[in-house]
């Protein structure tokens, strides 16, 4: 190989571009309050603050322009950059909104059926999981296995504990203490507090307990407050999951 | 080696500083050396239930601004030579109080005093927090009612949480519960939670249960902490308390509705 061709390979190796697809939450909207979407978007925030930090973000406009609203993309994308999200793309925006997009330096993608660059097969309110790639010449994926948090002392009145997996508690939670976790919550003793599941619309997550006394149970934003749980599934061992969008208390011991 | 006890609840008005007074006055009539701090600087009430306020010269505050010396400011008690008492300031707010001001005062009583009693303030604002900051020990006091044993939890989790024990990583805070006014009567009528139903809910070691007695009232109008009166009921339970806490044995005692069971007995009213 002489000097000239191996300086042009090493050239060609410097730069190389690939295809990989990434898990990227998706912000849908469905109204043009402005105020409203501040709030609602400071509320969602602040129920898991460390996932939000910084995290990449797509705004999805289809909803919106379905059902006619106007917005304003510049406060919108304002309103999102101050609540310290990162917008890495508008979808199924209209030829003015894609216009304004750009101008702001966030690149447009088409809407979801076309053919669209960000890959978001499971649209839930806030995407997380990656789809298993079937053939391997697709992009890879990037697979991050989330420890489950184990806590042995109780959580008292006033503490937050935040999962980023599974959690389980080997004591108990009480009144005014608040459990969220990403994936599902076990705990092998009372709970008296808020127990959120699959925070982030994991909506096969699911809540154990061995006495359910909880102010708050939730699963991808599916919830009931105490008041809804009736004394059948109350002061016992239960496990709690979603079916059809609502929330199934179910009676942990099966019998058979 | 020295033991820091905080003497803390988050709700007001439970029983704070005659438990600070009681348990005070017990170690040190027991031989040990001891110093009770008053923490709720502005709303001082120590010096009144040890009976001291009118020897109160230097404060809390004056020792950590430097303004006296631990000796000039801590009053020894007219009953026990064994105990000091370090007041608060009655003329400063809970911000004179610093960190670093209550760890050196902590620091030095150490060298000197086998227990260090830190009456805390009601809240979980800074005075609360800097009384319980540097504790070894934890007594909660609780009422047998819902918003205090909630404030309890509540506690509970900032010394688990907060604590320079918690933030250093070393053993947790032992922490033990005090019921304190407590009436078996009331509790058989249900206005009042029972002793299973505040355990259940808190899951803490009882270190024991002080029953409702006008005797604490009549201590606290004298200046005398109430476990010097021997013949009250709520005396022997302040004494039981500071005994199970060194490591005796002692069966729980006014729990039970002895006058029911009187009633009962002689079918009467």
């Amino acid at each position: 190989m002489s000097q000239d061709s191996k300086k042009k390979s090493n050239l060609i190796n410097a730069l190389e571009f690939k295809t990989s697809t990434f898990s990227v939450p998706v912000l849908m909207l469905a109204s043009d309050d402005m105020g409203l979407l501040e709030q609602l978007l400071a509320q969602k925030i602040k129920q898991a603050p460390e996932f939000f930090k910084n995290s990449p973000l797509v705004l999805d406009l289809q909803e919106i322009n379905k059902q006619g609203f106007i917005v304003d993309i510049i406060a919108l994308v304002d309103l999102i950059r101050k609540a310290g999200l990162i917008l890495v793309g508008v979808r199924a925006g209209n030829v003015l909104q894609n216009k304004q997009s750009l101008d702001l330096g966030v690149p447009v993608y088409a809407a979801q059926g076309r053919e669209s660059i960000v890959e978001s097969q499971r649209l839930t309110k806030f995407q997380v999981e990656t789809p298993p790639t079937i053939e391997s010449d697709k992009p890879q994926e990037i697979k991050v296995t989330v420890p489950t948090t184990l806590i042995t002392h109780p959580i008292r009145s006033g503490q937050r504990i935040y999962a980023a997996g599974d959690i389980v508690i080997m004591a108990q939670v009480s009144a005014g203490a608040e459990i969220i976790a990403e994936g599902n919550i076990h705990v092998y003793s009372t709970l008296r507090g808020r127990a959120l599941a699959g925070v982030l619309g994991d909506i096969d997550a699911r809540i154990f307990c061995f006495d359910l006394q909880a102010e708050l149970i939730s699963i991808a934003g599916n919830y009931k407050v105490s008041e809804d749980l009736g004394a059948s599934v109350r002061n016992k061992p239960v496990q709690i999951y979603l079916k059809d969008k609502s929330l199934i208390i179910k009676d942990i011991v099966l019998h058979h | 080696m020295a033991r820091v006890i905080v003497v803390t609840s988050g709700k007001g008005g439970v029983g704070k500083t005659t438990t600070s007074a009681a348990i005070a006055m017990g170690l040190a009539k027991r031989g040990h050396k001891t110093a009770v701090i008053d923490f709720d600087v502005g709303l001082r009430n120590l010096d009144l239930i040890m009976g001291c306020e009118r020897r109160v010269v230097y404060d809390f505050v004056n020792v950590i601004n430097e303004e006296a010396t631990l000796n000039q400011a801590l009053i020894r008690d007219k009953n026990c030579n064994l105990l000091y008492i370090l007041p608060a300031s009655q003329t400063r707010d809970k911000d004179a109080l610093s960190q670093e001001g209550v760890g050196r005062v902590l620091d030095e009583l150490k060298k000197d005093f086998k227990y260090i009693v830190c009456d805390s303030p009601a809240g979980i604002e800074k005075g609360a927090h800097l009384a319980m900051y540097f504790a070894d020990d934890a007594f909660v006091v609780t009422n047998p009612e819902v918003s205090s044993v909630r404030d309890s939890d509540r506690m509970l989790g900032i010394l688990s949480s907060k604590s320079r024990r918690a933030e250093q990583n070393e053993e947790p805070i032992n922490e033990f519960l005090l019921l304190t006014r407590y009436s078996p009567e009331r509790v058989k009528l249900g206005e009042m939670l029972s002793v299973d139903d505040v355990q259940d809910i808190l899951s803490l070691h009882l270190l024991g249960v002080i029953p409702e007695s006008k005797s604490v009232l009549n201590a606290s109008n004298s200046g005398t902490p109430v476990i010097l009166d021997e013949k009250s009921d709520a005396g022997q339970a302040y004494a039981d308390i500071v005994a199970r806490y060194l490591g005796e044995e002692r069966p729980h005692r006014f729990i039970d509705d002895k006058k029911g069971f009187f009633r009962n007995l002689f079918g009467g009213k």
